[in-house]
């Protein structure tokens, strides 16, 4: 039988793979972030449902418990995924720069005739 | 020559005032930091086809008569790069700024191998020859150093000019804050890193 722990994470986890399956169908994120995120929550759903296999998995690592070695290969996936988005946000940044600059070097004020004193 | 106010997404009167005192503008929709305000500035003037820049901060730290000083050695083919340094001949100079600009220089000096007493001044010359080859991402106080190390990668001749520095209280609202030093050095590792 499933503890009550173990009921409560499951369902998060098929939430969590109801909203991957969602996104994907509305083309939000392509199929390998889909398939990565199934493979994801996919571990997730054995690792709750059957304990013993990530005791094995630990064992194998030589970590003492399986619940130690997720948290092992959870924080460093968080941590690769934050620089991912760090990354990600740093070149939408130098993008939205590149886009402003653009615009206005094309309206600069000597190739306008008229313009309006700004609202304050 | 041509004088353009880049107004990087100013809400007040800044462009206004600027196109009534008969200065181009160029305005960014919305702010996107000192050094993209910069970089904007050298688009502008390679796409004006100019022969010599100089970038002018507008907090009022500057002395317009330091221009002439440091275009001279543009004009004498003797470097390519002129940084008006506020710190050769340093007077008048509030401590945090000192220490703070001491500590940017010597970081400068560790990461980039570029020497130099003042890698953040805002007043300098860009030949034609820099201004096509001096290429930098960084958008916000980071870039200055960039600069300097875009210049040592493309062998232009660096040269510094010591320029006279007007801190009043304004000048020092409008400047570089003293706590974005931390943010400011974090992002430039982390470029550096990545």
């Amino acid at each position: 039988m499933f503890t009550a722990i173990q009921i409560l994470l499951l369902a998060f986890v098929i939430f969590a793979i109801s909203r991957v399956y969602l996104r994907l169908k509305e083309n939000v994120i392509s199929t390998r972030v889909a398939i990565f995120w199934f493979l994801i929550w996919i571990a997730a759903l054995v690792g709750i449902s059957l304990p013993a296999t990530t005791t094995r998995i630990a064992e194998f690592f030589g970590v003492g418990r399986g619940v130690d070695i997720i948290v092992y290969i959870s924080l460093a996936l968080l941590f690769y995924l934050v620089f991912r988005i760090y990354v990600m946000i740093e070149d939408l940044r130098h993008q939205i720069t590149y886009i402003v600059r653009e615009i206005a070097l094309s309206n600069t004020s000597k190739s306008r005739k008229s313009r309006k004193k700004p609202k304050k | 020559m041509d004088v353009v106010v880049v107004n990087d997404g100013s809400g007040d009167n800044t462009q206004f005032e600027a196109e009534r005192a008969g200065f181009s503008t160029v305005n960014h929709a919305i702010n996107r930091g000192l050094g993209a305000a910069i970089k904007t500035g050298i688009e502008y003037a390679k796409e004006k086809k100019a022969d010599i820049m100089v970038t002018f901060d507008g907090d009022g730290q500057h002395d317009p008569s330091d221009i002439e000083k440091i275009i001279w050695p543009v004009f004498q083919k003797k470097a390519d790069l002129v940084i008006g340094s506020r710190f050769k001949k340093s007077k008048n100079v509030p401590l945090d700024r000192f220490f703070l600009n001491w500590f940017a220089n010597f970081i400068t000096l560790l990461l980039y191998g570029v020497v130099t007493t003042d890698s953040q001044s805002g007043l300098r010359t860009f030949s034609q020859k820099a201004l096509n080859v001096v290429d930098f991402k960084g958008e916000r106080m980071d870039f200055s150093s960039e600069i300097l190390l875009e210049a040592k990668r493309n062998n232009l001749k660096i040269a510094e000019v010591p320029i006279k520095a007007i801190y009043t209280e304004y000048s020092r609202k409008k400047g570089q804050k003293n706590l974005n030093a931390i943010p400011t050095f974090s992002r430039f590792l982390v470029r550096l890193l990545r």
